[in-house]
């Protein structure tokens, strides 16, 4: 099971629901919330199901919409392939 | 119900803005000059290999680059008719000059109609369902195929958070859309977003337009949708159409609007009765609801904008409901889609546009490439060139698949 950057992110974000609205979503905007990077839930329910494919990593609806930031998403992610592998 | 504003509620209702595509036309002037010149947006469909369906033109809006009009945010979720009622809504407000703040967001409602959902993005969707499986469908599928996406989305991307709705009505729900905008602002809200705008012309959205029996299958562009022509032989599916911005014309006076097109004057709308019935279409008591709303006599429409559906029976019953309201050969008809296909929810917003250019130029344009009538339906219809005439009302009408009938009455505005 790989680990997710937040290059991996921005791509499924981007591939799911478009763009941020200020350009490519970067480490420097790792703590900023999804909402005001333009997301709205259904783009995070997007991007869960893209997770579940490509990393392996199932992420609950009651989980995912707790996950405001990119960083709680990479560091979710992150923990359980360090667990699992 | 509140209104924001206290002034003109009951009112008149005027439209201060247009934002208009059309296969003919990327914009509201380019339209109406191709209109005039009998320029024809038909021509073969080129969005995939039509060359073993039983008809192959259509009015396609050439070249339209929805990520130079919208922010990426908005393509991955949003099918091209949406993109299209999008751009068309930005034009309509900007046109108007709609000052931001000039009204409170819930003083501004969007009514918009849809006929036929978002088509092209849920055949892909639906393609990667069977090819890929339930996880590879896009969860913006969940609205971008909804016939109520256009209003949401409208609502959404300009905060006009007033009282909205959404119409299906087949063609004649653009028409109904502008009537209950118009009911809308009557009842307080001083300014609507209102129109219709469809496109359906992937494959699958394509053979269901096919379905409908009604659709031309010449290959011949000029000669392929000729509506009340003595060779009328079904009519050619256009995209497109047009968002009107529709405002109380003592609030559009207070903010300062530097324009008025002209006033919705009246709106009417019935069903036909039962198939075999005998009884006549609803087509006639449209109209005559919608001059009654207006209080208009027959006598004092200048123009009448037919639905031209470009079927020999439905020509023939179109001109028996001008003849029952106006009599024979008493006004002039005209029907500038025969340039432009039939963009179903869009068809009616963009003759809406027509008249009211109308009006503004004293010109009535012709119906496309239309030659012969025959005589049996004794109506003067406009063709081959544009006419010149004085026009400060007009009729327009549309119907929509399985028993729709409306008509909305355009008046020259009052002097300010």
């Amino acid at each position: 099971m790989s680990t997710i950057t937040i290059d991996d992110l921005n791509r499924l974000l981007t591939e799911e629901a478009g763009g941020t609205d200020n350009g490519a979503l970067t480490s420097e905007l790792v703590d900023t919330e999804f909402v005001a990077l333009g997301y709205d839930s259904l783009a995070l329910l997007g991007i869960a199901t893209r997770i579940g494919k490509e990393f392996g990593v199932h992420i609950s609806d009651e989980v995912l919409f707790d996950l405001v930031t990119p960083r709680a998403v990479l560091d979710l992610v992150n923990g359980v392939a360090r667990e699992t592998r | 119900m509140t209104a924001g504003m206290a002034t003109g509620a009951g009112g008149r209702t005027v439209v201060t803005g247009i934002g208009l595509l059309t296969p003919n036309g990327f914009g509201l002037e380019e339209f109406w000059q191709a209109t005039l010149e009998r320029r024809s947006g038909i021509g073969p469909l080129t969005r995939f290999d039509a060359t073993r369906y039983p008809a192959r033109l259509a009015g396609e809006i050439d070249g339209f680059d929805p990520a130079s009009h919208l922010p990426a945010r908005l393509l991955p979720q949003t099918d091209v008719s949406t993109q299209l009622a999008l751009v068309a809504s930005d034009w309509a407000l900007q046109d108007a000059k709609v000052e931001s703040g000039g009204y409170a967001d819930y003083d501004m409602g969007v009514v918009t109609a849809n006929a036929c959902g978002g088509f092209a993005f849920t055949h892909r969707e639906f393609h990667k369902l069977w090819s890929q499986g339930p996880d590879s469908v896009s969860v913006y599928e969940s609205f971008a195929w909804f016939y109520a996406v256009n209003t949401g989305q409208i609502s959404i991307r300009n905060g006009l958070r007033g009282p909205s709705s959404a119409l299906v009505a087949d063609q004649a729900g653009g028409l109904d859309a502008v009537g209950h905008a118009r009911r809308t602002v009557r009842a307080g809200t001083p300014l609507v977003v209102t129109g219709g705008v469809d496109s359906a012309l992937d494959p699958w959205g394509w053979v269901s337009q096919l379905a409908d029996g009604r659709v031309s299958h010449a290959v011949d562009p000029e000669h392929a949708y000729l509506p009340f022509d003595t060779h009328a032989c079904g009519h050619v599916p256009g995209e497109g159409g047009a968002l009107l911005v529709l405002e109380d014309a003592d609030a559009a006076r207070h903010r300062g609007a530097h324009q008025v097109y002209g006033e919705i004057a009246g709106y009417g709308s019935t069903f036909d009765p039962p198939p075999g019935s005998g009884l006549p279409s609803g087509l006639a008591r449209a109209a005559e609801l919608a001059l009654a709303d207006a209080g208009v006599a027959a006598a004092q429409v200048d123009v009448v904008f037919a639905d031209g559906a470009g079927v020999g029976e439905l020509d023939r019953a179109e001109a028996a409901a001008i003849n029952a309201v106006f009599g024979p050969r008493s006004v002039p008809v005209t029907v500038p889609k025969a340039l432009t296909g039939r963009m179903h929810s869009g068809a009616g917003p963009v003759d809406i546009c027509a008249a009211l250019l109308s009006i503004r130029d004293g010109v009535i344009p012709p119906t496309g490439k239309v030659t012969r009538v025959p005589a049996e339906y004794r109506i003067d219809l406009v063709r081959e060139e544009p006419r010149t005439a004085r026009v400060s009302c007009a009729l327009v009408l549309a119907r929509g698949r399985w028993g729709f009938n409306s008509a909305v009455v355009v008046r020259e505005a009052l002097p300010r």
